[in-house]
């Protein structure tokens, strides 16, 4: 089931989101695929996880402290995202 | 006759052999706990001086360590280097057995390692510096013998092994820390690992840092080359449900194992100054799939609140930081601390279940673990319904109880009783929780009940 911007198609693009550890087990997924739609304003990885936390609610409580990785590289929440871009949630884990 | 006068001859040489040995493993168990390490009386480097003030290596540490003599990049300079250098390893569990065995085995001057556990048979599978001939004994002793027996038959050890067989805290970090070139994170939770970073901080030492969990494992080195800090990147500690121990969550063990190498890796390359460490670059390892994936990290937060320029963290601030109260999390915990959801009146313990039990009490037992611990095992005739599935099939459970009693048991009688407050606002309002879950009954009515 992939999560939509908007019911229309369009022109729509794709974001590509991991999972890791924790946020993995919550999602039950080790990825999904984001739909965002070029017609509207650009999208920022914090509109990404708003709409990921509407899809996996569980993901709310480790928001706080997730690394998100844009295409690899560290990115803060205002970072714009584009079509065929890659978002990874990577929560601490510290088990040893 | 010259069979037999060889043979006594042998003997004799074996004897002398044996008594030397002897006495070296006498040494070496009794170096005391936090011996300070001498690293700084230059002395000490197992390397030999020139009579020109410099280092060589002597005709055995070129035989042992010639495979990696031979690595054209890490060579004579890369051995010598690493010779003078001292390494921490916080933590002689899974991360730190590989980490310890490998930093040992490698040829450096002084390890130190730090933990206040006892070996438990439950640590065996990852944690493979220790036996079962240590269960119940320190592990800091069990990981000092394993990387001395590297060495037991030279009467002058190549390798300091330094025993702290003390828990980190706040108050010890900072003198801990400060004897060592690098600092190995091999600790297993979130205060310590926020502990262990401000120390590095503040005393300008590059960490290390592994963590492993399930198939999962992260590596990361920070406070180098102007790299991140731990709090730069986890400035937030995770909220205390979403904190997982191995206890809990589990790990295979091969997963520490990697992880710790991982470790081992780059704390050798950062006492040699060979090779381009894992600085601002986080590893993360999926064993599930076999990925792995090397994400670039940010840079220093200009806003860290330990790290910022021209007001690090000091040694006293970190002496009054609640590290604990900071994580909501214990410095040493292995379990969760029980919860109180339940009046006394809505539990029983696991002796009056078991007088139920004798009595014929009708009742339905209702086990609220994941099915996967269900599986480890469980007391016959219960019925295993997932706390997250209680909703769902909820009308299962009712049909199967019927008019009788509900008794809920989990692992530790946590999860148990949020699933009878569950059940009695959803019209069961005769249900009951058992103390301490399966944990209590294996303790205090059948303790051939195997606990995990
Ligand atoms: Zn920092």
């Amino acid at each position: 089931m992939d999560a939509e911007f908007s019911q229309t198609e369009g022109t729509c693009g794709r974001v590509k989101v991991l999972f890791f550890a924790r946020a993995r087990e919550i999602a039950g997924v080790s990825e999904t695929s984001l739909g965002i739609d070029g017609a509207e304003s650009s999208k920022t990885i914090k509109d990404c996880i708003d709409l990921l936390t509407k899809q996996f609610p569980g993901l709310e409580e480790i928001m706080s402290c997730i690394v998100v990785a844009l295409n690899q590289e560290y990115a803060d929440q205002s970072s714009l995202v584009k079509s065929g871009d890659e978002l990874a949630l990577i929560p601490p884990i510290s088990g040893g | 006759m010259d069979l037999a006068r060889e043979v006594q001859q042998l003997r004799l040489e074996k004897a002398k052999l044996e008594a030397e040995l002897q006495s070296f493993r006498e040494s070496a168990s009794s170096a005391t706990v936090s011996e300070s390490c001498s690293l700084r009386d230059p002395t000490f480097c197992p390397a030999t001086w020139l009579s020109g003030g410099q280092h060589y290596l002597d005709r055995e540490m070129i035989n042992r360590y010639s495979r990696q003599l031979l690595v054209p990049a890490f060579g004579v300079q890369g051995q010598l280097n690493l010779l003078k250098s001292s390494i921490l390893v916080v933590g002689a569990g899974g991360l730190g057995s590989s980490a310890a065995l490998y930093l040992a085995a490698a040829g450096i001057g002084c390890l130190g390692i730090v933990d206040h556990d006892n070996v438990e048979l439950n640590n065996l599978h990852r944690q493979i510096i220790h036996s079962e001939s240590s269960i119940g004994n320190s592990k800091v002793n069990s990981a000092a013998t394993a990387c001395n027996a590297l060495f037991c038959y030279r009467i002058n050890s190549m390798l300091k092994v330094v025993k702290h067989e003390v828990q980190l805290t706040a108050n010890n970090s900072v003198d801990l820390i400060n004897q060592y070139d690098v600092i190995v994170d091999a600790t297993d939770n979130v205060p310590t690992r926020y502990l262990i970073s401000d120390t590095c901080v503040a005393l300008g030492k590059p960490l290390v840092s592994g963590a492993a969990l399930g198939m999962d494992g992260q590596l990361t080195v920070y406070n180098f080359n102007g790299g991140p800090c731990y709090r730069c990147l986890f400035p937030v500690p995770p909220p205390q449900g979403a904190c997982q121990r191995c206890s809990d969550s589990g790990v295979l063990g091969v997963v520490p194992g990697i992880i710790g190498a991982f470790q081992a890796l780059e704390a050798i390359k950062i006492a040699s100054g060979v090779g381009d460490p894992l600085s601002k670059r986080m590893l993360i390892l999926d064993g599930f799939s076999t990925s792995i994936r090397v994400v670039k990290l940010r840079n220093r937060n200009p806003d860290c609140s330990v790290c910022r320029d021209g007001s690090q963290i000091t040694e006293r601030e970190i002496q009054e930081l609640n590290y604990e109260s900071f994580t909501g999390s214990s410095l040493s915990d292995k379990s969760p601390k029980p919860l109180s959801v339940l009046p006394d009146s809505q539990r029983i313990t696991a002796k009056e279940y078991f007088d139920y039990l004798k009595e014929g009490h009708p009742h339905l037992l209702l086990d609220v673990r994941e099915a996967h611990q269900y599986a480890i095992s469980a007391l016959p005739c219960s019925l295993n319904v997932p706390l997250a599935k209680l909703e769902d099939r909820l009308p299962e459970i009712k049909a199967a109880a019927q008019e009788s009693q509900i008794i809920v048991l989990c692992r530790r009688g946590n999860d148990s009783q949020l699933a009878v407050k569950y059940l009695r606002e959803n019209g069961k309002t005769e249900a009951v929780d058992i103390i301490g879950g399966l944990e209590s009954w294996a303790r205090d009515v059948d303790p051939r009940f195997p606990i995990y």
